[in-house]
């Protein structure tokens, strides 16, 4: 049988580890090849490293920065930050990464999907919304770190990336993101019920239940989570933790 | 000495990485004298069939590569695309395969999919033997493996499949013909499971 994949979200800041609250005050949590290498030995599903940099400082993807950490990733690895063309997500594809994820450039030019699907194959394109709620129902998308509102809607562009040959879709809630009171189920299920391909959602795990509780109530889904992984406690102590494998069991 | 064949697709550093740190001698091969002392080779691949098998061709490996797999009998080991590669053609391109083993690579049929059961079929999966290989040594009869594709290698020759997986239906997710082996899944990507499975390949 196919499992559901529990999925830590890495977030890289000034070539450090971060983690935001509301996409805001990010707190520095550590390396990111350190971190890499604490989840190799935990034998995560999958990881995700997104460089939330990048595309607001204008830039390319730092290519070697990338290439350090596929060297060390024993898991399949997505990477999601500034990638713009199609020559960039096969270059990064090339350095040793399963997948890129990319969001921004998507809005301004949706054909793009299919460019890259065409060439690298839909399995490798994950498509990142980061929405946040609107004041009277709905979503918003946003980019640029949520300092940028798209004016479009999102079960359209959601059905319309999928159509276009993205392979996987991440939902990623600001409101939620490191807010750790569990995910937002509404907006999941609104987003599945328009997909037949992977979901991965993302922002407001505080506790394993709140993964178990959408695996149960979804089924085959992509959980992922950053300051369930990274913190511990009430006072939020850096400490890297993950679901054993008997853990992981109890939650499917 | 195994060789790893980079034509530009697959993740070449992590099957280097792995060898490394298993302390097995194994070199990239990105040219035709690479080959020199080589005893086994890796076929990687990842994405479009057509365009993996362009690549390949373009690579000028392809020569050396048929004579060692089929006249010098070398074994061979396909990941993924480079599994499907090996097959006679793809319903996901209109290029031959290299049709090393008696197979087509179809696609997952999708009335049977969407909703429940999303494409591509990503994620760990069980890897479910069908006979006792070499390849599986020391690997737990359903232990899992990742996987990252939409379309499946489908054995003409039964014989040939040795391990099946299951989504939506059963299919091969490892295939052995005499010295030809390939699987769907990615070793390179599966935590201790595929180093075992990647460690057997290079004791073969």
């Amino acid at each position: 049988m196919l499992y559901p994949r529990i999925i830590p979200c890495l977030l890289i800041h000034n070539k450090g580890l971060v983690k935001t609250v509301k996409f805001k005050d990010s707190k520095y949590v550590g390396d990111p090849i350190n971190a890499v290498k604490i989840f190799n030995e935990k034998e995560v599903d999958e990881l995700i490293i997104l460089d939330i940099d990048a595309t607001v400082e204008n830039r390319e993807p730092d290519y070697k920065m990338i290439e350090n950490l596929a060297n060390e990733c024993r898991m399949p690895l997505c990477y999601g930050g500034g990638i713009k063309t199609t020559a960039q997500a096969q270059k990064i594809l090339s350095l040793g990464v399963e997948k890129i994820a990319i969001s921004s450039v998507v809005f301004d030019n949706p054909e793009l999907i299919k460019e890259i699907s065409t060439k690298v194959g839909s399995q490798s394109v994950v498509v990142v919304f980061d929405v946040r709620k609107k004041l009277f129902g709905g979503y918003d998308i946003h980019t640029h770190n949520a300092k940028n509102k798209i004016k479009q809607d999102l079960l359209e562009l959601v059905e319309r990336v999928q159509n276009l040959g993205a392979g996987e879709i991440i939902i990623n809630s600001i409101d939620n993101d490191g807010v750790m009171k569990g995910y937002d189920l509404d907006l999941i299920g609104k987003v599945k019920n328009k997909l037949n391909i992977p979901m991965t959602v993302l922002g407001g795990a505080g506790t394993l239940k709140d993964i178990g509780g959408t695996i149960e109530k979804f089924g085959i889904i992509g959980c992922a989570a950053g300051s369930l992984f990274v913190f511990k406690g009430k006072y939020k102590a850096v400490l890297i933790s993950y679901p054993n494998v008997e853990g992981k069991q109890k939650l499917f | 000495m195994i060789g790893i064949v980079d034509y530009g697709i697959g993740n070449i550093k992590a099957f280097s990485n792995i060898y490394k740190q298993l302390d097995i001698p194994h070199r990239i091969i990105t040219s035709k004298k690479h080959f020199k002392d080589v005893e086994k080779i890796i076929l990687p691949g990842v994405g479009a069939f057509d365009h993996a098998m362009i690549r390949l061709g373009e690579s000028g490996l392809l020569e050396t590569l048929n004579d060692l797999v089929l006249n010098k009998k070398k074994p061979v080991l396909g990941i993924c695309v480079g599994m499907q590669m090996m097959a006679k053609s793809s319903e996901e391109g209109v290029l031959s395969g290299l049709g090393w083993i008696e197979a087509t690579v179809n696609k997952f049929n999708k009335e049977k999919f969407g909703g429940d059961k999303p494409l591509p079929h990503m994620g760990w999966n069980s890897v479910n033997q069908i006979a006792s290989n070499p390849l599986f040594k020391d690997i737990n009869v359903n232990a899992r493996f990742y996987f990252l594709h939409s379309y499946y290698f489908k054995s003409i020759n039964k014989e040939n499949s040795i391990a099946f997986a299951e989504y939506g239906d059963q299919f091969t997710c490892a295939t052995n013909q005499d010295n030809i082996f390939g699987v769907q899944f990615h070793p390179e990507k599966s935590h201790h499971n595929g180093m075992q499975l990647l460690k057997n390949f290079s004791n073969l």
